[in-house]
């Protein structure tokens, strides 16, 4: 998983996508993994992270970034990359 | 130390905040309790999907919709239209608000029987009564609507079978301005028919013809085709005055309020821009007092108003099974409320709100039902915050024909439940089992085993 290089994301949740013009808004977690991603972290590191602090089961944080992943790839703020 | 509470991660286009076809923010306000009763309370013990039927609303609803008419006209009577919902704990609530009955079959008709109400005061209406259906109701002095003439030529033959005097009324169709016209019902009035029907009663001598009646459509809009759906029997009781001396008894404008929905494709909620209980009042009310009826003789004013007394005290509650997304990555949820049980969801953007409390972020969500048929679509476009399988959802406005047209189609049909006004739940209808279902069949017997 990689963000396109030109994307912007703030502490508060706001998202602008320069090449398109279009901006987004994202819940606290949505930041959270989104700069996780960032930083390059595998999912798997991301679960891990995440359920330390938060009370969820690895299998449905799985599940929801996963899904979270499909949104971000629709919205085009994800690279298209083959081997993720 | 303990864990801070998770929500799913979510990212949303930011478009204007104006209202569109993707329904308003409030719509998403979660409603935990029911009066006073908890959703999770009532799903854990009556399961889900299940109805909810409070009782204070719908007598809150009724001295609303009485209160708007008694104001405005000395002599209101409502009667409930069974077919809109007649689980009889609720014909009751209405029967006891002052409600006679208004049914449209033999079925019907037994059910308000069968609630105690005295054949005198049930409104028999519809195109199939039967030779027995209406003997029943002659000997009972019941209102009979005639709605065609082979209807009316049985009543004769009874009459003088029986030797007692049917009480009639005639349905009369007519042009309010409001189109397609509802014309498939009763006599019209515009080309004669309805004169001609009235005439015929008058001469036979047999019946007494004692009301006048009309039911303009369902669901109207505005409140102007009444007026002159009014004004129009209005006429035809000051053409009997004149030409028989003969006073009508009630005019009965039957029902078609449209209560506090949102049509499908509509931009704004029903709850906004139909019409309320007083402007209907003032349309009807003003157009018989400033008719040529004699004001010695002023006729009651009848009303069968259904959807718009019962739509707001019934919900559905229900639960999410799980989330997916199609392919081009809308949120689609699955809940366990089909469209077999939510059969107005085909004419509805029914208002669906959460059972519990959640952050303000939302998604466009798809809600399907759990029916394994491409038409389950409970809404096709609704703001709704992150819900998870398990969340609880709350349907409103579900009181009219939901309970009366349901299906038992894959799954069984719920439970319905009351909260009456101390807070209390009773069942009003069991929740169907197996049983319900495989008792009605019959098993031939060479088909009664097999070897696979
Ligand atoms: C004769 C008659 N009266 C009353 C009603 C109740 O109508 P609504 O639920 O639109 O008020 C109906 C429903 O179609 C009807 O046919």
């Amino acid at each position: 998983m990689r963000i396109k290089s030109n994307i912007a994301i703030s502490d508060s949740g706001f998202l602008l996508n320069p090449a398109t013009g279009e901006s987004f808004s994202l819940n606290p977690m949505g930041v959270a993994i989104l700069k996780m991603v960032k930083d390059g972290k595998s999912l798997e590191e991301m679960t891990q992270e995440i359920s330390q602090d938060f009370d969820v089961s690895l299998s449905i944080l799985e599940r929801d970034i996963e899904d979270f992943k499909g949104t971000l790839t629709q919205y085009g703020i994800l690279e298209n990359s083959k081997n993720d | 130390m303990s864990k801070k509470k998770y929500e799913r991660p979510s990212i949303k286009r930011i478009e204007n905040e104006m209202p569109n076809k993707f329904g308003l923010r409030s719509e998403y306000k979660p409603m935990t309790h029911i009066d006073g009763v908890a959703v999770k309370d009532i799903i854990k013990e009556h399961g889900s999907p299940v109805f909810v039927i409070s009782e204070k609303t719908i007598r809150q609803v009724y001295k609303d919709a009485m209160r708007a008419f008694a104001i405005r006209y000395p002599k209101v009577q409502f009667a409930w239209s069974y077919k809109t919902n007649y689980l009889s704990a609720i014909c009751n609530v209405f029967h006891q608000e002052g409600s006679w009955a208004e049914v449209v079959s033999g079925f019907e008709y037994d059910k308000a029987l069968n609630n105690g109400i005295p054949g005198n005061k049930i409104i028999f209406n519809g195109p199939d009564k039967t030779r027995d259906d209406l003997k029943k109701a002659i000997d009972n002095k019941s209102l009979i609507h005639i709605d065609h003439l082979d209807e009316y030529y049985t009543i004769l033959e009874l009459a003088d079978e029986t030797g007692l005097r049917p009480q009639v009324a005639i349905r009369v169709n007519m042009d309010t301005g409001v189109y397609p016209m509802w014309d498939r019902f009763g006599f019209n009035y515009e080309n004669g028919q309805a004169w001609d029907a009235l005439n015929k009663i008058m001469i036979s001598k047999k019946m007494d013809l004692v009301g006048l009646h009309c039911h303009i459509g369902t669901y109207m809009m505005t409140a102007e085709p009444y007026g002159i759906a009014a004004a129009k029997l209005a006429d035809l009781a000051v053409g009997l005055q004149q030409k028989y001396n003969h006073h009508v008894k009630y005019i009965d404008l039957g029902g078609g309020f449209a209560g506090k929905n949102t049509l499908k494709g509509a931009y704004l909620p029903g709850s906004d821009t139909n019409p309320s209980f007083d402007d209907y009042a003032e349309k009807i009310t003003s157009a018989l007092i400033n008719s040529n009826i004699s004001p010695d003789h002023l006729p009651w004013l009848f009303l069968e108003t259904g959807r718009a007394l019962i739509d707001e005290a019934g919900f559905l509650l229900g639960t999410v099974i799980a989330n997916k997304r199609s392919s081009i990555g809308k949120r689609n949820t699955i809940l366990d409320i089909g469209v077999n049980i939510l059969f107005t969801s085909f004419w509805y953007q029914h208002k669906i709100t959460p059972a519990q409390e959640f952050t303000h972020h939302t998604e466009n969500t798809m809600l399907y039902g759990p029916l394994c048929m491409n038409i389950d679509v409970i809404r096709e476009n609704v703001e709704l915050p992150l819900l998870n399988p398990g969340d609880h959802v709350v349907v409103h406005h579900v009181g009219a024909y939901n309970m009366t047209q349901w299906m038992q189609f894959i799954t069984l049909r719920p439970k319905v439940v009351m909260i009456d006004l101390e807070g209390k739940i009773h069942v009003i209808r069991k929740g169907e089992s197996m049983n319900s279902i495989s008792d009605y069949e019959g098993m031939p017997k060479h088909l009664t085993d097999f070897k696979l």
